[in-house]
């Protein structure tokens, strides 16, 4: 029997091929961004305001210098925040009262909100706002949301409400699992509802 | 003869390539797992804003796109250099966002049609009026989940 050596493949242009493939991918594919803020815009009929009490009304106004108004004073971006949640967490309403908020924990001062069921933020910018800034209010509006919803929520189920949603997003969560988040998602955002009223002028 | 013959001096070994391949196929890899292939080429100037309150969006057949921005220098002298919204790979006027919209939806599988969500990817350097007009014409096609696609960062920075 004839053993006929094989000859080896030449294995050198193998980098160059790599190489090759590498810088193609490089090319037409791009590392995607994909996160976000999340919005619900308000339908199409939306049914006329309800007047509203001053005091349960926070008036936010960007200018197209993106200087920040609030209440016509004029504020800096970084202690938006403490402003939002100190209006939302005010609990102006008297202990026995209807609408008294039990886990306000707020100055309940009457000239600010009754409570965080009727605290309405309007936001109003100008056509010429830049988007930059008008995402920057937003982060700090929802931040300020966040921080009072994670609050209420270790102190009912002991973890954030970050965290219970993203467990609820999750597909690997379990179904039963999904369920008791859920009504609790429900419950956390029913104490501090997000009532955010746009406008561009 | 000396049992070890001694070296010359000054010559190097060669530096063995024989793993060459096998670190070009590495980041080969890690490329083609990190990466997706571009749908469409940009025609806008689009750096995102900064966000720090995000969430990720995660199931990609569920959102539609839509860039805004300023158009890149080879548009620039046709297009002007205010802001346009691109659509697919053409620039748009906002009336033309609700038709877009209800051509993407009817592309979409029945299941999915009420649970779409539109991502904006839209310049830092955009004005808001735009940006109203495109949420005025999604509200009148009743998409009303909204994503403002950022960047994760400092929101701080957007303001200096």
């Amino acid at each position: 029997m004839s053993r006929v050596k094989m000859p080896e493949v030449n294995a050198g242009s193998m980098a160059d091929i790599a190489f090759l493939l590498l810088i193609f991918f490089l090319v037409t594919t791009v590392i995607e961004t994909d996160a976000g803020m999340n919005r619900l815009l308000p339908s199409k009929e939306t049914s006329p305001p309800v007047k509203q009490n001053d005091r349960n009304v926070l008036p936010i106004l960007i200018d197209k210098n993106g200087q920040l108004f609030v209440d016509d004073d004029v504020v800096e971006l970084k202690t938006l925040r403490t402003l939002v949640i100190a209006f939302l967490d005010n609990g102006g309403a008297a202990k026995g009262s209807e609408g008294y908020c039990g886990y306000c924990r707020g100055e309940r001062s009457s000239f600010s909100s009754d409570n965080p069921d009727k605290a309405v933020i309007t936001l109003k910018n100008d056509r010429e706002t830049k988007y930059e800034h008008y995402i920057a209010v937003q982060n700090e509006l929802v931040g300020a949301y966040n921080d009072l919803r994670n609050r209420e929520s270790r102190l009912l189920y002991g973890e954030s409400y970050i965290q219970m949603e993203g467990e609820y997003d999750n597909p690997k969560t379990l179904a039963k699992r999904k369920t008791e988040l859920k009504a609790r998602i429900k419950k956390i955002r029913e104490m501090f509802p997000l009532k955010l009223i746009e406008e561009t002028n | 003869m000396s049992k070890f013959a001694k070296k010359k001096d000054g010559d190097l070994p060669a530096v063995s390539t024989a793993s060459l391949p096998d670190i070009v196929f590495m980041l080969l890899f890690f490329f083609m797992t990190v990466t997706v292939m571009k749908d469409s080429s940009l025609k806008v100037e689009n750096v995102l804003p900064n966000a720090s309150e995000i969430k990720k969006l995660e199931k990609k057949d569920r959102v539609i796109y839509i860039y805004v921005g300023k158009p890149t220098q080879e548009y620039e002298k046709v297009f002007g250099t205010e802001p346009k919204i691109q659509l697919n790979d053409k620039f748009a006027k906002p009336a033309e966002v609700g038709d877009y919209i209800l051509g993407e939806r009817a592309k979409k599988a029945q299941e999915l049609q009420n649970v779409l969500t539109t991502a904006l990817k839209v310049d830092k350097n955009a004005n808001m009026g735009l940006i109203s007009d495109i949420k005025h014409e999604l509200r009148k096609v009743n998409a009303l989940k909204v994503n403002y696609t950022t960047y994760e960062g400092d929101a701080f920075r957007n303001i200096q």
